[in-house]
């Protein structure tokens, strides 16, 4: 694809629907360095409540950068600078007093590839809520894990193998695992970078259905390479390209009705 | 550019030719490197077995003792001429002349004073004290008649394990035709036996062979190596963590890397003579003591120990912290929660692996006064000591013959405790490896 001038000029303006009605994250003139490296070029976004939002793109558009900025992930990396404004509820949580870790107890997360801590089942369920201390008895934790393994649909699966390693479980499981874990801890909105990329058909139409159930309770930003999951799974999408966010709006009317050439080209394979 | 030359792509046929024609060259390519490989293997394992087997054969014979038996006639005369008693007085007797009486019963023919000196000197020295002990603790024993077993002097040893070559003129060897005469009238007699060596793992160093025992340097390094764990571990684990996980990545950083790898590169006399500068000289403790000696090993095994904790921190995978800190784990409880589970096993074989080479290191301990001639076992990590491989250094250096096998024994105890300390190196990889 020729990126000529007038279409890189383009790119600046967002097209579609930003904004929301009732937001639980608002993100405003967001950008992103690594050192020299512009990743994340004046993103405005808002992520609703209770909806389901995917951003997609083609590989190093900035939308896992993106997500990272929401549960300041990104200060982990020494070379990463994060500007603008985003608030979670309201709440700039780039502001001093901010603590990132009560931060990410709010914004839970799950990673591309399953990353279950080489423990028990049980223990990698109940490491959230004993480190923030949620459950003041052993049966009120045991109820926490198995209500949060219940809700990530994997409790049928595991009830009676609580204390095997947590990585003895086949990769599906693992990753949902890993949403137990991360609903553990009540989380206000959850991450999903990717969760679905190491997983086979099966495995993901689990994980896939299991978020149509989460939206009940959380709401969620997820990144995803497949543009048919984008489509079964949000209410929203997000066409990153280039650090830009080239087109936001329903996800049915991205798809087919993109309102932007780059995102029909992408959403018709002609790249990507 | 270059002309293209379609014609370079050969044919199928062509190719096929060409390939088969070179697969014997290659085939021998591969066959030589792999009898290189053979051969340095070969070689390795040769140098090792021709190590152990040299060592085991000299030193094994050290394990046993040979030991004389004597009647011994507690006469009051010699031991308490005034009866009084006196623990005194019965400490200071003259109880070589209750071993000379017996020996003189035993070969009544021989007069002079040099052969019956060189009778005399078939017993260990320790027999003295044996015996004053023996008395001092019961006082009525003295008038009695007692058949008693003592050590062999060491020369009187070494012709019993056949280190004594008699065909050697007599005048160029230790042990004499006499001698010879004697020692198998003792044996004759049934007055000569082998035994199990238990001074040599019970006492100290001594200028008498046959008393000599590894014992107080074995315990020397012992308190040495607590010294260097209980200071490099922590200190090493904890330098590692803060460098791998909190220290900001700039210049400074990069400089103090640079200078712990340097740091491990440094010749270990180099830190004996700073320890000696710094501990003995400056802080004033005490010279030959373990606790110094500790404390020079552990400065040289820790950048051992940072380096080992690094690698093994830097193994761990970065979605294990990731999932930590994406739960809102604080970077402490990330650290002490995952990572440092995780890493442990690799660093305790490392700090093993560096504490095996602390236990064989020799040349800073001479820095700070511990080749010294220790009789008496050390009791606290403050009284002089000297360490195992500073002992075979010592006895390395004595004339005696029966010192070689000594030298020989300790070296196998030593390297018994390597094997050890490798094995457990080994066993708790193993044990604590986690797949994930």
């Amino acid at each position: 694809m020729s990126a000529d001038g007038s279409e890189l000029g383009e790119l600046r303006r967002t097209v579609g629907q930003p904004t929301v009605a009732d937001p639980i994250f608002t993100v405003r003139d967001c950008n992103v360095h690594y050192g020299d490296t512009h990743a994340i070029k004046d993103v405005s976004l808002d992520i609703g409540r209770g909806e389901v939002i995917s951003l997609i793109g083609p590989s190093g558009c900035g939308k896992s950068t993106f997500l990272r900025c929401l549960n300041r992930m990104n200060d982990t990396i020494d070379i990463a600078r994060v500007t603008g404004d985003i608030r979670l509820d309201g709440e700039d949580i780039y502001a001093r007093k901010v603590d990132p870790v009560l931060l990410r107890a709010r914004v839970g997360m799950v990673f591309q590839k399953p990353n279950p801590f080489p423990k028990s089942i049980y223990e990698n369920v109940a490491y959230g809520p004993r480190i923030h201390g949620l459950a003041r008895s052993r049966a009120e934790l045991d109820d926490i894990v198995y209500s949060s393994l219940d809700r990530a649909g994997l409790y049928g699966e595991v009830k009676d193998r609580m204390e095997e390693p947590g990585t003895a479980l086949s990769g599906g499981q693992q990753q949902r695992l890993c949403i137990a874990r991360t609903i553990s801890v009540n989380p206000e909105v959850i991450l999903m970078d990717e969760p679905c990329s190491a997983l086979d058909p099966i495995a993901t139409a689990k994980i896939e259905d299991l978020m149509e159930e989460l939206r009940e309770n959380f709401s969620i930003a997820i990144v995803t390479h497949s543009m048919q999951q984008a489509a079964r799974v949000s209410q929203r999408t997000a066409y990153f390209h280039l650090g830009y966010l080239v087109e936001v709006g329903e996800t049915n009317k991205v798809f087919t009705k993109p309102l932007h050439r780059l995102t029909e080209d992408y959403v018709t394979g002609r790249i990507g | 550019m270059a002309e293209i030359n379609r014609k370079a792509l050969k044919s199928a046929a062509e190719t096929r030719k060409l390939v088969e024609s070179s697969l014997r060259s290659r085939y021998a390519r591969e066959r030589r490197f792999q009898a290189y490989g053979i051969a340095a293997v070969v070689a390795s394992v040769a140098f090792v077995g021709f190590f152990f087997v040299t060592i085991i054969a000299q030193g094994h014979t050290a394990f046993f003792q040979t030991y004389v038996k004597l009647d011994i006639d507690f006469d009051p005369v010699v031991i308490d001429p005034e009866g009084g008693r006196e623990p005194q007085a019965l400490s200071s007797a003259n109880y070589q002349k209750l071993v000379k009486t017996s020996l003189e019963k035993l070969f009544p023919d021989v007069s002079g004073r040099s052969d019956k000196r060189t009778l005399n000197s078939m017993v260990s020295t320790g027999a003295i004290y044996e015996l004053r002990d023996m008395v001092l603790a019961d006082a009525s024993l003295i008038g009695k008649t007692r058949s008693l077993w003592f050590p062999a002097d060491d020369e009187l040893d070494m012709y019993f394990k056949g280190r004594v070559d008699v065909d050697v003129d007599e005048t160029s060897r230790r042990f004499n035709d006499k001698q010879v005469l004697w020692a198998e009238s003792l044996r004759e007699q049934g007055r000569i036996e082998k035994r199990f060596n238990t001074i040599f793992f019970t006492s100290g160093d001594s200028r008498d062979p046959e008393l000599s025992g590894i014992w107080a340097a074995a315990k020397g390094s012992f308190f040495m190596l607590l010294v260097t764990i209980v200071i490099a571990f922590p200190m090493g684990v904890a330098a590692a963590i803060y460098l791998e996980e909190f220290a900001p990545k700039n210049r400074w950083v990069d400089l103090i890397e640079v200078n712990i790898n340097n740091l491990a590169a440094v010749p270990s006399i180099i830190f004996g003579l700073l320890g000696l500068a710094v501990f003995i000289n400056f802080f004033s403790l005490p010279r030959s003591a373990p606790l110094v000696g500790g404390l020079v090993l552990a400065l040289m095994t820790m950048p051992t120990v940072i380096i080992a904790s690094r690698s093994a921190i830097k193994a761990v995978p970065p979605s294990i912290r990731k999932a930590a800190l994406g739960l809102g784990a604080s970077q402490v409880q990330t650290v002490t929660h995952h990572v440092l589970p995780l890493a442990l096993p690799g660093m305790l074989t490392g700090a093993i692996l560096g504490l095996a080479r602390a236990l064989g290191e020799t040349a800073p301990l001479l820095m700070i006064g511990m080749v010294a001639f220790i009789v008496d076992i050390p009791q606290t990590p403050l009284d002089p000591s000297s360490a195992l491989p500073v002992q075979i250094y010592l006895w390395a250096d004595s004339p005696e013959r029966a010192f070689v096998e000594r030298t020989s024994a300790a070296i196998i105890v030593l390297l018994a405790f390597l094997l050890l300390m490798n094995a457990a190196a080994v066993w708790l990889r193993s044990r604590f490896e986690r797949r994930w």
